[in-house]
């Protein structure tokens, strides 16, 4: 890592990583915490583009270059659309199951639910 | 020390010592944009040699399809149990006034934006979805403009509108096919003596649209699959949100 700018960009990764785990710890709200769990998964769409980041590379869809003008990979563009589509169809089923808990008890503060075990014994 | 304290002390360990270990890792990394790709060099001559512009599609679709249709299934799975969480329990019912529902403030403004726009969103939905092998975007993508230029009906106008242009029971049957084509597509290839997912027809001229072979039938199955599974997920939250009431909902 020589200069700002090749460490810049990990670092906002991480600090977006960090920023999301802290508001998971701290949420008072499972939908905040859904929220949370989906900008830490933007982290990683970060730091995947950067990884496959290159100087004076166009983006690799040859519909419009030619042939042999250098791209950025391609292989971290594809695993970031996975990424994306499986964290959306997580969050749609985490929102349903605050929805349900929602219901059930009432209540969506992480501290304020009550186990099962406890549900039963009432 | 107090159960919040104690946590918010543990919090702040971990926070910082995450924080150092990411920055030492972050820091053994390759300079930034200057790194040899070999992946994506084999990965973009592949995708060349099967005649596919778009090499993220051909990635997806034709070099790891295998990867793609598990993505694909954890999709209908996620989806799939959405909607089992989300659907009505026996003491819920069915709200008596739900065709009124909607957002019954909108400017008239709004109101006009949204019925233009519904239906040049869906034909670029299409198009995204039919171009996924030669340009940007794809099955994945165009799936998703599709879904959600579809609820403008809604945006613009209100939830019976809505209800009108999306029968469920035709986006339910969608999703089944999109999935199992998918599938399906992949078994063709065992009768022409290719592996499974193979992309065996031919694979045209670079950068027609009816180049790259199988990638373009693979995106159509995808888009398929992704549009009606994001249309039935929103039809079951908008559901709750707007149709379910519980019988003792006099006692909040």
């Amino acid at each position: 890592m020589s200069d700002l700018f090749g460490v810049l960009p990990y670092a906002v990764a991480a600090w977006i990583l960090l920023v999301g785990c802290y508001g998971i710890a701290t949420s008072r709200s499972f939908i905040h915490v859904v929220v949370c769990l989906s900008l830490v998964q933007s982290s990683t769409y970060l730091l995947l583009l950067m990884v496959g980041w290159s100087r004076d590379a166009t983006a690799p869809v040859f519909g419009d270059v030619d042939p042999g003008v250098p791209v950025v990979d391609p292989v971290v563009q594809a695993l970031t659309l996975t990424d994306i589509v499986v964290g959306g169809a997580v969050t749609a089923l985490l929102l349903s199951l605050t929805i349900q808990l929602a219901k059930r008890q009432g209540s969506i503060d992480p501290d304020r639910i009550r186990s099962l075990e406890e549900e039963l014994e009432e | 020390m107090t159960r919040l304290a104690a946590s918010r002390l543990l919090l702040a360990v971990g926070g910082l010592g995450t924080a150092v270990l990411l920055l030492l890792a972050f820091g053994g990394l390759p300079d930034l944009g200057d790194v040899p790709h070999p992946y994506a060099d084999r990965a973009v001559q592949a995708a060349l040699g099967h005649d596919t512009a778009n090499v993220v599609s051909s990635v997806n679709f034709d070099q790891r399809a295998f990867d793609t249709l598990g993505e694909e299934f954890v999709m209908l799975a996620a989806a799939v149990s959405a909607v089992l969480l989300l659907r009505r329990f026996h003491d819920e019912e069915q709200d008596a006034h739900d065709l009124g529902y909607g957002p019954r403030d909108v400017w008239s403004a709004a109101h006009l934006v949204g019925f233009a726009l519904l239906a040049p969103t869906i034909l670029v939905g299409l198009y995204v979805v039919a171009h996924g092998a030669v340009s940007p975007g794809g099955g994945f993508q165009g799936g998703a403009v599709l879904a959600t230029g579809l609820h403008l009906a809604y945006l613009a106008g209100d939830y019976s509108i809505l209800r009108r242009v999306r029968p469920l029971a035709v986006f339910d049957m969608a999703e089944a096919i999109g999935a199992a084509g998918f599938v399906l597509l992949g078994i063709s290839a065992l009768f022409v003596g290719d592996p499974f997912l193979a992309n065996w027809l031919p694979t045209g001229t670079l950068g027609d649209l009816a180049s790259a072979g199988m990638v373009e039938l693979f995106n159509v199955a995808v888009g398929m699959e992704v549009a009606s599974a994001l249309v039935l997920l929103l039809a079951k939250f908008l559901d709750q949100a707007l149709v379910v009431r519980r019988d003792t909902d006099e006692s909040p």
